[in-house]
């Protein structure tokens, strides 16, 4: 990187800054030297210009154009095509049956091993430090997420393995594995990689509901002769349902989405292609407007459910407080 | 995974030895149970042990790596430096200072990385205060639908405005941004307004639906008072509620920070991917891609990446977690 480079971006940050503070003042200007009539109004309409502006023509009207683009073909004509392509296609099918096991697979481990440690570590020692180090995967970036775990995965042909479950496996005696080749242990490895970064989420969360319920009901339990695992069934796992509910569905959303995971190991090469992967390959690399669009639209109709059912579970939940 | 949830569960009380034999002494209780809770106790302290052991692992390999000399990294594995010592900051010095064409050169991107975060965070973060300000305290009965309109766009997948989107920038603000250039030689044609406006419109709605949570916490009666003083809109919005705010403006700056630092996908459509843009990310998932066996360049260069947030995650980490609670558990 040059010097004029390096200027040439402070600049831009510097222009940027400014622009944003001048919208925002003048936005505040007008806001104050609203006229009388209808004030409360206008200045409602000003506060709430730049956000709108910014939803509708980055959400609202994009979600509508993918919606008719998926079912039109390369030439704009009216068809259905793209998803025939996608229910008849072996790799589509593949992509769409791996997208489910990522769902599957995903949000559960992450929340069965969320739920196991927050449990073990509530009101240990240094509870604290021991959420930190599970927690901190939420800080990396699913592709830095994807060379540490590469690193893990890695096959040497000759020489000693330097990917640590070869090594593991050739200690064993066992032959070692191109992990990321060989079709499906792949897909599950790439799971893997969501669970490390997702159950941290899932502790973090869990952890706080537990801390939420009443001891007196845990100590009535106690004396009502229960073991602990019984207690933790009837006790604990109702007390914090509303949370797993949220963490359950937020993860699910998430592993729906997932793109960064099997772009970076994989690029969806060796069947380990999932919807947001594919999207993202005939949109915006075999320019197939329609066949990504239509993929779009499958992942929104795939995101719909979890996300009416957590609404709905999340009202009951009000109308009983 | 079911093999680590030891039969016993220790809910109750998870203490150390000394702790216990106090509670032991102090609570009526048979020697065998109080045994018999040190042992529950115990399996659960191994489980933990182990999950959290596996949970590091991973990303410890990859930061002894990326201080070892290439030709180590090629021919043995991390677990054996003591066997197979050796010590370099040769790696960082090539990924990050090397000019040479053939290096990867991430000094530049992580410049990118910074400005695109910068404002990415900060255009976000206004334009949502300023909503969920209009949300929480001007009142109009339609406003109610307009937000309950806005929290649903969550649901609406990322990938399903990529297209259009792109379209609607190479129509309207290419033009723009070639104007920039021109009056400005000195920024590229390709620069960071796309990215920044992108990540704004897409970060927007759970934004406004977070502070609006806190926003409309606070209490009528300081709003009251100061409409009364004759305050406007504008001077509550600035001196009342924005210094109230702030923890939740931190918690959430936090959030939209470490999301637009490690986003790839955005950076993938409309970055253009050259070194006068593209974000660090972007440079990695390349490096992946060019040279996979790399090692020496691609644990340093991943390490480089995630420094940054892991600072911010572990100074900040308190807010990011109040953040998280109050996201998870409001919505």
């Amino acid at each position: 990187m040059t010097t004029p480079d390096l200027l040439g971006k402070i600049l831009q940050v510097v222009m940027g800054l400014v622009v944003l503070a001048a919208v925002v003042g003048l936005l505040i200007f007008f806001i104050d030297k609203a006229p009388k009539k209808g004030r409360d109004y206008w200045q409602l309409a000003l506060f709430l210009l730049p956000a709108m502006l910014f939803v509708a023509i980055g959400l609202v009207y994009p979600a509508i154009r993918t919606s008719f683009l998926a079912f039109q073909n390369n030439a704009g004509e009216w068809s259905l095509d793209n998803f025939i392509w996608m229910f008849t296609q072996p790799a589509a099918i593949r992509t769409l049956i791996n997208t489910v096991l990522w769902v599957a697979l995903a949000p559960v481990i992450s929340t069965v091993i969320g739920l196991a440690y927050a449990v073990f570590i509530d009101k240990s020692r240094g509870e604290k430090y021991y959420k930190v180090i599970l927690f901190m995967p939420i800080a990396i970036s699913f592709v830095g997420a994807g060379v540490i775990w590469g690193f893990v995965y890695d096959y040497n042909g000759v020489g000693d393995q330097i990917g640590l479950l070869n090594a593991i496996v050739v200690a064993f005696g066992g032959e070692p594995v191109q992990w990321l080749q060989t079709d499906p242990i792949n897909t599950i490895l790439l799971i893997v990689i969501m669970i490390w970064i997702q159950t941290g989420f899932a502790m973090v969360l869990l952890s706080a509901a537990i801390k939420g319920v009443p001891t007196e009901q845990i100590e009535a339990a106690e004396l009502d002769g229960t073991n602990a695992w019984q207690r933790f069934m009837n006790v604990t796992v109702p007390g914090i349902r509303g949370s797993l509910v949220v963490v359950f569905t937020t993860i699910s959303i998430a592993t729906l989405k997932v793109f960064d995971i099997v772009r970076t190991m994989t690029a969806g090469n060796f069947n380990t292609s999932v919807v947001a992967n594919e999207m993202y390959t005939q949109a915006f690399r075999a320019s197939e407007i329609g066949r990504g669009s239509a993929l779009a639209l499958i992942l929104f109709v795939f995101v719909l459910p979890i996300v009416i059912y957590n609404v709905n579970v999340l009202r009951k939940q009000r109308e009983i407080r | 995974m079911s093999s680590v949830a030891p039969a016993d569960l220790p809910i109750d009380k998870e203490l150390a030895d000394g702790e216990a034999a106090e509670l032991a002494e102090r609570e009526p209780g048979t020697k065998a149970a109080r045994v018999k809770k040190r042992l529950t106790s115990r399996t659960a302290t191994i489980a933990s042990l182990v999950i959290a052991v596996v949970w590091t692992i991973p990303t410890f390999g990859l930061l002894v790596s990326s201080f070892r000399p290439a030709e180590l990294i090629r021919t043995t594995g991390w677990w054996t430096i003591f066997q197979n010592p050796g010590f370099t900051l040769e790696n960082y010095a090539t990924v990050l200072f090397s000019t040479s064409s053939s290096s990867p050169q991430l000094g530049s991107y992580l410049v990118n990385s910074i400005a695109i975060t910068l404002l990415g965070t900060l255009i976000t973060l206004v334009f949502a205060a300023m909503a969920a300000y209009a949300f929480a305290w001007i009142r109009f009965k339609w406003v109610n639908w307009l937000f309950i309109f806005v929290f649903a766009l969550q649901i609406i997948p990322l990938q399903m405005s990529l297209v259009p989107l792109l379209q609607i920038f190479s129509t309207w603000l290419r033009p723009m941004q070639a104007w920039l250039h021109d009056i400005v030689p000195i920024i590229p044609e390709q620069n960071y307004l796309p990215l920044w406006l992108a990540h704004a419109m897409f970060g927007l709605p759970l934004a406004i639906f977070l502070l609006h949570n806190f926003i409309s916490d606070i209490p009528a009666d300081v709003i009251e008072a100061a409409k009364v003083d004759g305050a406007t809109h504008g001077q509550i919005f600035f001196r009342i509620v924005l210094p109230l705010a702030t923890p939740a403006l931190a918690s959430f700056a936090i959030f939209q920070f470490i999301w637009v630092w490690n986003d790839l996908l955005v950076a993938l459509i409309f970055s253009g991917g050259t070194q006068d843009v593209a974000p660090i990310t972007q440079r990695l998932a390349e490096l992946v891609g060019t040279r996979g066996q790399e090692w020496q360049l691609l644990t340093a260069a991943a390490f480089v990446s995630i420094v940054i947030p892991l600072i911010v995650f572990f100074s900040l980490q308190r807010y990011f977690v109040r953040g998280l609670l109050a996201g998870a558990t409001k919505g």
